[in-house]
């Protein structure tokens, strides 16, 4: 597609990957569908509440160590506020650096709402700026401010005649799309608009796009057996260093959902490749992607060597777990770029996986193709399997559990774990980005499963002294019962 | 007007979904964006039977804007009653709802002849901080919930109030102790919040010989509700009871207020108090010997906390108050008895109290105040940086908590102050080096 920086707003999901939030079938039906463009959106007439892709657009931004964002919107639209300070200060203090963004509500009360309050927001921008310092300004939207129409773009064009730093809109009202994901989509189009400078030369750099992480010692070690420097984004960057990630060898991201747009960005705009292979969890996938980032970057032979070396410490550690885990039967339930990941790794290590839900799911990526991970998997699944599209409809979910009784259930998201435990089933949390990277991450993963189905009292435990939500009448119906066939809506 | 925020200290009054959360058996139905229930959902213990993955939610789109969203409210709550098992359904608007115009109020009144109780609040996030939404939602109960006709009087039964559940740390904690206090002079307290009270205890409500609010101002609107439609009187104790010297003299107001026997409440007094100056007479040395920390305290909290720890502080420690901050926005008309009550203190102390305007602007004045050595900060996470710039004792007792767990645990009434003391010499104990 045609990556359009004049633009205010970036398309979502809907609009610009065909993106659903709502399908039940399974992985052959979901791949034929795609490629030949079928693929209809089913909406629900229930649903619970989920995610907010402000939270994914901010949440980005927020990373970055020396911004401001300001964020036009009423108090509570500034919850993360705090949560985002702490953690940002954590991880920014694991390598020694100072985390000093912030972001700073405008309070809007309901006169604003009929009367607008964009003069206060340019007194308030100019309070910030003189206040932190910070070497670039995000000013926010929110559902109000979208309503009202109050007009952001306008504003960021002011203040970039009265002050000397970045000023970019970031158009993140929440009702705006169905794909929460459509957020990092937003995140990167600000930092693609004001901060990424066209390049001056190459750089012996890899951009890794990525959450929180906490694998960077080793990355970092790990790129540098390729004579290259991993530049992590967008956690613990600076303004200076995003502006260079045009001259980078390469882009690489920890996960499909949140690299697509920089990703296939940085390439056409500025012809840094972006590495689609499917993630670096497990084996197969570490591997491939190795692979691939050694072709890209000229390294082939030094990723052999590597790959060779590291085998022999891993492969018969991994295999010798994995033996213990044949057979459990389990349930996913993650965004899409960890879903159909996890299901590889799953199969990897043996366990069966009986259904995979995806919250939501990316009829196909910026570059136009089916998203990497699902075709590999339609490729190297013999016997199909169920998958929903789900949009984080726990009751959905707890029905499949219900129906299925699985082993285990795998989850990513905050919140979303413990319901499986009520239901009995045990449930393994894949909390961090990096929680089955490598073959050193993929052991660890396969130990911790095992630990998880080895002692079960916690999950016992709990089960035998809660109750589960929902009522007996729904756990009798079908987990789609909710969802509405809608053939005016296709894609 | 739209101000800066730039430390948040309190969220929108949809966050109230978190007061309609910790009444067992009730459930918030959210007319709002998919994730605002996400967002509000912070300070820790909060899932529980229910928790945001299972409140029913319009996900109002750019669909419900162009054309109106009752009717997903509409379907939304008849599947809501059907899929989820609750008692009490509370609808709660968010801003989008409330600004295309929906009229949630005649949705939810096509559901007066439902299986389950429907009611609603309107909360929309600019219309007021989550203070007032606890405020409006306790309201909407009483109101609507709640039958017209007044049940046969229980005597002694109380009905108590505190804190916001959830935003307030020690909401739960605090609760309970009020509980405790209310039961030792022989009263029959009263719950609606946590494990084991819940709905069935909403609908005890009317029964009450009184309603005892136990807090600086909020929640006076909604017992007094309470007192329109069942002429139940109220108790109105603004200051939160920390400590020996203030749970005291509260226990003697309630007491008497009740019309419970003073010999009664003497003896229990005379009890506690005893225990309590058993516990602080061995630990005397820590509070009397502290190398480093001064006498000099400042709070950064809504009323209740700022009020109550410095009474608790001045009064039963010695120690001294500078500029306190009070962070909950309370409504002008209640300014002059919060700002009277920081006057009473022992020995004619009169304590200085703010409103919080903005973290820069406050923390600029914490820096510039003289402590007289290192002072105990009391405040919300935004608060450990100036503590860490004054050398200052820092404990997080109020919203935003993000680096610390409180389970059950409250600071109010005798065993209260005392675990208070706890977390402050536990930070202290752990900073001996300078």
């Amino acid at each position: 597609m045609a990556f359009n920086l004049k633009s205010a707003a970036v398309q979502t999901r809907e609009s610009r990957l065909g993106s659903i939030t709502g399908y039940e079938g399974d992985l052959y039906d979901l791949v034929e569908q795609s490629r030949c463009g079928s693929l209809r959106n089913c909406e629900r007439c229930f649903s619970q509440s989920s995610m907010c892709l402000s939270i994914c657009a901010l949440g980005q931004l927020g990373g970055i160590r020396d911004v401001a964002i300001l964020y036009h919107a009423p108090s509570g639209c500034c919850a993360t506020a705090a949560g985002a300070k702490v953690m940002y200060r954590q991880i920014g203090a694991v390598i020694g650096k100072e985390y000093r963004s912030n972001m700073v509500g405008t309070d809007i009360d309901e006169s604003d709402t009929v009367f607008g309050a964009l003069d206060t927001v340019h007194d308030i921008a100019r309070t910030v700026v003189e206040t932190y310092h910070p070497s670039a300004l995000f000013i926010a939207s929110s559902c109000v401010t979208g309503v009202i129409g109050e007009d952001i773009d306008s504003l960021a064009e002011e203040l970039k005649e009265e002050i000397d730093i970045p000023v970019m809109s970031v158009h993140c009202e929440g009702f705006k799309s169905r794909v929460w994901a459509s957020g990092f989509d937003i995140s990167d189009h600000a930092v693609l608009q004001g901060i990424v400078k066209p390049p001056k030369e190459k750089r012996q750099v890899i951009n890794f796009k990525n959450f929180f992480e906490s694998a960077r010692p080793e990355i970092t070690r790990l790129f540098a057996e390729f004579g290259v420097t991993p530049q992590f984004l967008y956690v613990n960057s600076t303004v200076e260093e995003l502006s260079h990630i045009s001259e980078s060898l390469a882009t690489v991201c920890i996960c499909g959902t949140l690299g697509t747009y920089l990703g296939n960005a940085l390439e056409e705009l500025y012809g840094v490749p972006y590495i689609r292979t499917v993630n670096p969890l497990g084996v197969t996938g570490y591997e491939t992607w190795l692979r691939e980032i050694g072709r890209v970057i000229g390294k082939s032979e030094e990723v052999e060597v590597y790959i060779t070396r590291e085998r022999a410490i891993y492969i018969s550690q991994i295999e010798e777990v994995a033996k213990e885990l044949k057979g459990l039967r389990a349930v996913i339930g993650m965004g899409p770029g960890y879903t159909y990941e996890v299901a590889r790794v799953l199969a990897e290590l043996g366990i069966d996986v009986v259904w995979a839900a995806a919250w939501h799911y990316d009829y196909k990526y910026d570059n136009g193709d089916v998203p990497p991970a699902l075709e590999h998997l339609r490729n190297t699944t013999p016997n199909n399997i169920k998958l929903s599209v789900a949009d984080q409809q726990n009751y959905e979910v707890m029905n499949i559990l219900a129906e299925y009784k699985p082993d285990l259930y795998f989850s990513r998201h905050p919140g979303s774990t413990v319901w499986a435990i009520k239901q009995g089933v045990t449930a393994v949390y894949v909390a961090d980005e990096y929680m089955i990277f490598g073959y050193k991450g993929t052991l660890s993963f396969a130990k911790t499963v095992l630990d998880t189905v080895r002692n079960r009292s916690f999950a016992e435990n709990l089960a035998a002294h809660t109750q589960v939500p929902y009522t007996d009448w729904w756990y009798k119906q079908n987990h789609s019962d909710m969802l509405k066939p809608n053939p005016a809506e296709v894609r | 007007m739209a101000k800066i925020l730039d430390q948040p200290r309190y969220k929108c009054a949809l966050a109230a979904m978190q007061t309609v959360q910790s009444i067992p058996g009730a459930i918030p139905i959210l007319h709002s964006g998919p994730g605002c229930g996400q967002k509000l959902n912070d300070n820790s213990g909060v899932s529980g039977k229910f928790s945001p993955n299972i409140f029913p939610c319009t996900s109002v789109s750019e669909k419900e804007i162009v054309f109106g969203g009752e009717g997903k409210l509409r379907d939304t709550i008849a599947n809501a009653i059907k899929i989820i098992d609750a008692d009490l359904f509370v609808v709660l608007s968010g801003c989008t709802a409330e600004i295309i115009g929906d009229d949630i109020g005649s949705v939810v009144e096509e559901f007066a002849e439902a299986d389950k109780a429907v009611i609603f609040a309107n909360t929309p996030g600019f219309k007021g901080t989550n203070y007032l939404g606890h405020e409006w939602v306790l309201s909407s109960i009483f109101k609507q919930y709640l039958p017209a006709e007044k049940p046969e009087t229980q005597k002694g039964l109380v009905n108590i109030f505190a804190g916001p559940p959830i935003q307030d740390p020690f909401w739960l904690g605090n609760l309970r102790q009020l509980e405790a206090l209310a039961a030792s002079i022989g009263l029959v307290p009263n719950t609606i919040f946590g494990h084991g009270r819940g709905v069935p205890n909403v609908d005890k409500i009317p029964a009450a010989q009184f309603n005892l609010l136990v807090s600086p101002w909020l929640g006076l609107t909604s017992v007094k509700i309470l007192e329109e439609k069942y002429g139940t009187p109220y108790l109105h104790y603004p200051v939160l009871p920390i400590g020996a010297f203030e749970t005291s003299k509260f226990l003697r107001a309630v007491g008497k207020f009740a019309g419970v026997d003073t010999a009664i409440t003497e003896r229990v007094v005379a009890e506690k108090e005893a225990e309590f100056y058993y516990y602080i007479e061995r630990y005397s040395d820590f509070f009397l010997e502290m190398r480093i920390m001064s006498k000099r305290f400042v709070v950064l909290s809504e009323a209740q906390y700022a009020l109550g720890i410095t009474k608790f502080l001045v009064n039963d420690l010695g120690m001294f108050p500078t500029t306190q901050y009070i962070t909950d926005n309370p409504p002008e008309e209640y300014h002059t008895l919060i700002f009277e009550e920081f006057r009473k203190l022992n020995y004619g102390i009169e304590a200085e109290a703010e409103l919080f305007t903005t973290g820069i602007e406050v923390q600029e004045k914490i820096r510039n105040t003289d402590f007289g050595g290192f002072p105990l900060v009391l405040g919300s996470s935004w608060d450990r940086e100036v503590a860490m710039q004054t050398g200052g004792i820092f404990v997080n007792i109020s919203y935003p908590v993000v680096e610390r767990m409180i389970i059950n645990s409250g600071i109010v009434g005798y065993d209260g102050g005392l675990k208070f003391l706890e977390d402050i010499y536990t930070v202290a104990a752990g900073r001996l080096i300078l």
